[in-house]
């Protein structure tokens, strides 16, 4: 278990996170009408009379958010349910057309599941298991915006009745750490999967933190809930904020109110959500426009079937299979695009050099694109070039100096690694004749160097090393210059 | 179950509708005159009974995953009683 | 024609088809007499152009040959359905001014199968009434008078009241009704014509301003049966955009129509005798008891222990699914906008609600929302939902000892206007005969059957196994030709 405590004025106090994901299906219609769920339309474009809830409009499921919706439960080895049911939620608000929100109260899609997150990524024994208590499928609302007119707000249901995942954790979260860990698990798991694009800034996946404190081995305090937290970074600021506001509140004789709140990421606090209204009566009932949901065994092996080698698998066939260390492991298969990069170079390279591989693309491919502020995706060297580069290592016709120098020229030019040898003649030379005689021509220039380590000074050879790659221009292969000046030097 | 007057006033406010003191003054009785009415209902032995959840046995039919339908704004605010640039505007919402 | 108005909707279909008259004689006819009827209050909006259009393009296809099921006959659509370009408001001031850019898909397939609309009928708000005194746009006045000399305006009943009225004045030879606890067969019973309810997901639903989701059902009023059967043909079908649609093809229920009742049974369920029910009532179920013999049925007393609390179930039931159906009625998107100075979206919501919906329906709203609420659900809505289920199995139990059931179809003759307006639960009592069959989602039709003492017409209630329309049509038929009924409204209007 953790050991984060927030230490208060008058003891230790423990912090339980629970994680309420809402994460957008990907799907090109919506959950219950035939309207389009691309992003970032002209507002009410994508808006069929369903969705804006005229008068006698009714629900018709769509197959595939059905499917995605299974898909994630078994990539996160949960409990698929083949009989689920739609129940409505009832309340009233402007993103709301029809006064109730579609989704699944009492008997959800999917059931309890798990995620296993790794807190640091060279730690095996930071490991731990989070559980998943249900998914449930319901109606994304409209959006509503309140700074174009000075007395109205303005709603737009582009987005109203897009087909969300409801993914609810277990309380078993017990720092920011461990809830930051899960959210990047789960929302490469959905990547993975393809169940949803987890971009967090669009919106597509968000999060409810519930959190609440207590002293070690006492029951659950009463927990408050942070709505639409929208970053990996602000969940666990808001965490952090309101676990010590919590605990600042009980030590000064105060109760927490079980209440909804709002992160500000301005003022970096959350703050509640003081409305009109008293508690939220949801009455949620059966939706009578809708039968129950049944998953036939060929539907259910179909969608088992669909699933891709998920980071868990992968990161260990990595470490088992192909030999990787494991902190080359887990950052190769944190994110569905970089395993997928990685694989199309080893495709090409060969599984046999997979570790220099993952070395190579961990510092020297992604220090590059840090340092020239590209993703991966806008990455100017193509994994077939990258595999191009490395054999060329391997087989000796460039040392790893002049790789780095290729290198720098594909990130700028986008050529391929042989053209570029081949055109600016940076093949690393080999000819025991050709150093010999720049190793001569070195000692020669530098005898009083060359007495004082045979006197001793070992740590001159160095010098000589660097001296003698100078006057090659770089292109000598340093093995051979290590051993022919062992032999020149004595 | 018997209604009192904070209860109907409750409801209402979950329903949405205004309702007048005077109102809620007559509410409280019909309310109470139908809700003891359907009281009748506890007497009726449901042990091991599930509740009814579809009318005619029926399957439920999933549609395909393609965009069939949106792309009709002027129909969807034709009937607005406040349509803005597209939007539907309604009295400001404070957060 | 003077005689046009008299005729129903196979015999105009005919007509117009073998050339006795043309489409467009009809439709002109029609829209005289409905002009002449205004004081009914049946018809919320005419749409006499419409009637016209329709009936020229019969005219055209006659011409060319390629008629279609029931090109030629102008019908009134209850104003519940969605009618593309004409206002629908289902008696509501909640949606004064809506005006659908859609059609329903009942009242589409009927224009598809070449039928004319002749306007809007009036209904009690949101299909919530027993007696068309519900609705916005004031009562609907049946065209029945008492014997009694008095001139007291009567209920055509509801909630299709003006539905009823229409085809009992002749404004209409057939017309689209709606039922969802006998909202079809109770006017159809007080003003002495025939209407069916078929089995649940036989018509779809979408674009029909939806009451009570598990229990609302589109079905055709006129003034025999085979009327019924013809128009329900048209109506009915599957329909993807509905999921609780019936995917089944449409039986040709007019073709197979047959009052031969040899080997049938008929079942009489004791539970339907109830206490304190007018004697004329009793009398005319003997009636057709014996018309059931006549026509070679075998006449069985069964038993639907749960009968009596099928009624309480139902005002469970409905009002809950009608307090989520009506939150859209907001203000915000079509309809009724009453914005408070300085108020905020709340203020906005309350008094629009307030000031758009009656006081029936509020009722129910308010009634829906606490059975719903928490605390109570259990003991109210999930145990109104076994109880139905139940109610459902008496029913399947049933089908042992008989094919159909006939009852009375309501617990008395029309009443005057505001005679029972002040009291709901009387008013739901109704519906007493009619709401189980509801429950079950079963066919049931109403055919007039009798007059009462007062000059009034008494219908029966027919109910048959699920997705049996055939037999109950059938029996309709048999009850309607022994029966007698030929008596007509004399027109004070």
């Amino acid at each position: 278990m953790s050991d984060y405590r927030i230490h208060g004025a008058t003891g230790e106090w423990e912090v339980v996170i629970g994680l309420e994901v809402h994460a957008q299906v990907t799907s090109r219609a919506k959950l219950f009408s035939g309207a389009s769920t691309e992003f970032g339309a002209e507002p009410n474009t994508q808006v069929s009379l369903v969705d804006a809830a005229m008068p006698g409009m009714l629900p018709v499921p769509n197959a595939e958010c059905i499917r995605q919706a299974v898909r994630t439960g078994m990539a996160l080895e949960a409990q698929i349910n083949p009989w689920s049911r739609f129940d409505r939620k009832n309340y009233f608000y402007a993103d709301l057309p029809q006064g109730y929100q579609i989704s699944q109260l009492y008997h959800p899609i999917v059931g309890e599941g798990e995620i296993e997150i790794l807190l640091d990524d060279k730690d095996e024994g930071s490991a731990r298991r989070v559980g998943v208590e249900r998914i449930h499928l319901e109606q994304d609302a409209g959006k509503l915006m309140h700074d174009q007119h000075p007395t109205m707000s303005y709603v737009d249901l582009n987005r109203s009745g897009v087909a969300l995942m409801e993914i609810v954790s277990k309380p078993d979260m017990r720092s920011p750490e461990e809830a930051g860990a899960y959210i990047r698990k789960l929302r490469s798991i959905l990547r993975y999967v393809g169940s949803c694009d987890g971009n967090m800034e669009q919106g597509s996946m968000r999060a409810d933190v519930n959190v609440s404190v207590r002293r070690p081995g006492q029951p659950f305090g009463t927990r408050t809930e942070t709505k639409n937290v929208n970053s990996v970074r602000f969940i666990m600021a808001a965490i952090e904020y309101e676990a010590n506001r919590q605990v600042d509140l009980l030590e000064s004789g105060g109760t927490i109110v079980q209440e909804t709140r709002l992160w500000d990421p301005d003022k970096a606090e959350t703050r509640s959500l003081r409305s009109k209204e008293e508690a939220h009566d949801y009455r949620y009932f059966p939706d009578p426009d809708l039968l129950p949901v049944e998953l036939s065994d060929a539907f259910l092996a179909d969608c088992r079937a669909s699933l891709p080698e998920l980071p868990d698998a992968k990161r260990r066939r990595y470490e088992g299979a192909l030999g990787l260390p494991a902190y080359n492991a887990a950052v190769l298969t944190a994110e569905v695009e970089t395993a997928r990069w990685f694989e199309a170079l080893l495709e090409k390279l060969g599984h046999e050099h997979a570790v220099r591989a993952s070395n190579w693309v961990i510092s020297d491919l992604f220090g590059a694109l840090n340092r020239l502020g590209k993703a991966l995706a806008e990455s100017p060297v193509t994994p077939a070039q990258a595999a191009e580069l490395l054999r060329l290592t391997a087989d000796g016709t460039l040392s790893g100096t002049l790789a780095k120098q290729v290198f720098e020229i594909m990130l700028e030019t986008g050529e391929d690694p042989a053209a570029i040898v081949e055109a600016r003649g940076l093949k690393q030379t080999s000819d025991t004749g050709a150093i010999d005689k720049v190793i001569a021509d070195v000692l020669a220039a530098n005898a009083d160097k060359v007495a004082e380590y045979r006197s001793g000074k070992d740590k001159l050879f160095g010098f000589f090393v660097g001296q003698t790659m100078k006057a090659m221009a770089g292109k000598a292969n340093p093995q051979v210059v290590n051993e022919l000046l062992k032999k020149a030097l004595g | 179950m018997s209604v009192d007057a904070a209860t109907v006033r409750h409801i209402a406010r979950l329903a949405r509708i205004a309702v007048s003191e005077a109102e809620v003054e007559a509410l409280a009785p019909e309310l109470n005159n139908i809700l003891g009415w359907v009281e009748q209902l506890q007497e009726v032995d449901v042990d091991g009974i599930e509740p009814m959840t579809a009318v005619i046995p029926n399957t439920l039919r999933l549609r395909d995953d393609v965009v069939t339908d949106g792309g009709v704004r002027d129909a969807v605010l034709a009937n607005a009683p406040a349509p803005e640039h597209g939007f539907f505007a309604v009295p400001k919402v404070i957060e | 024609m003077a005689g046009l108005t008299d005729l129903g909707v196979a015999q105009i279909r005919d007509g117009v088809r073998d050339g006795a008259f043309s489409a467009r004689e009809v439709a002109e006819a029609f829209n005289a007499i409905v002009e002449k009827g205004r004081a009914l209050n049946v018809y919320t909006v005419e749409t006499p152009e419409l009637a016209l259009a329709a009936a020229d393009a019969a005219d055209k296809a006659r011409a060319s040959g390629d008629l279609k099921p029931l090109s030629g006959v102008p019908l009134g659509i209850k104003d519940l359905f969605a009618t593309e370009g004409v206002a629908t408001t289902a008696g509501s001031r909640i949606l004064e001014g809506f005006t659908p850019p859609y059609e329903s898909t009942v009242s589409g397939n009927l224009k598809r199968a070449g039928a004319g609309m002749l306007g809007k009928l009036n209904m009690d708000e949101f299909a919530m009434g027993s007696s068309n005194e519900t609705s916005a746009w004031g009562p609907v006045l049946s065209p029945w008078r008492r014997g009694d000399g008095g001139n007291a305006p009567l209920t055509p009943g509801g909630s299709s009241g003006g539905s009823a009225a229409a085809v009992a004045a002749r404004l209409a030879p057939g017309v689209t009704g709606t039922d969802t606890g006998g909202s079809i067969r109770q006017p159809a019973a007080f003003v002495g014509i025939a209407g069916i309810k078929p089995t649940y997901g036989r018509c779809s639903r979408w674009g029909m301003v939806a009451f009570a989701s598990s229990l609302d059902q589109a079905g055709p009023m006129a003034r025999d049966v085979r009327d019924c059967a013809v128009m329900l043909e048209a109506m009915a079908g599957f329909d993807p955009k509905d999921s609780t649609s019936l995917d089944l093809p449409v039986p040709a229920w007019e073709a197979s129509l047959s009052s031969d009742m040899r080997g049938k049974r008929i079942g009489i369920p004791r539970e339907y005798r109830i206490d304190g029910v007018p004697a004329e009532i009793d009398e005319v179920w003997e009636k057709g008891i014996a018309c059931m013999r006549d026509a070679g049925a075998e006449i069985v007393e069964v038993s639907l222990p749960h009968t009596k609390y099928a009624l309480p179930t139902y005002y469970i039931i409905a009002p809950a699914e009608a307090s989520s159906n009506l939150a859209r009625y907001d203000g915000v998107r079509y309809g009724l906008r009453v914005a408070p100075e300085q108020g905020n979206l709340t203020d906005m919501y309350e008094a629009t609600r307030a000031a758009g919906f009656g006081a029936e329906v509020k009722r129910r709203i308010m009634i829906g929302t606490y059975v719903l609420s928490a605390g109570f659900y259990d003991a109210y809505f999930n145990r109104a939902q076994k109880v139905r289920a139940l109610i459902a199995r008496d029913f399947e139990r049933v089908w042992e000892r008989c094919d159909l059931i006939l009852t009375p179809t309501a617990p008395s003759a029309a009443f005057a206007l505001g005679e029972k307006s002040n009291d709901p639960i009387a008013m739901y009592l109704n519906d007493v005969f009619a709401v189980p069959a509801s429950l079950a989602g079963l066919p049931a039709m109403s055919v007039p059957a009798g007059l009462n003492a007062e000059g009034l017409p008494l219908g029966l209630q027919l109910v048959g196994k699920a997705l049996d329309e055939q037999s109950v049509l059938n029996a309709g038929l048999a009850l309607e030709e022994r029966a007698g009924f030929t008596a007509r409204p004399e027109a004070w209007w």
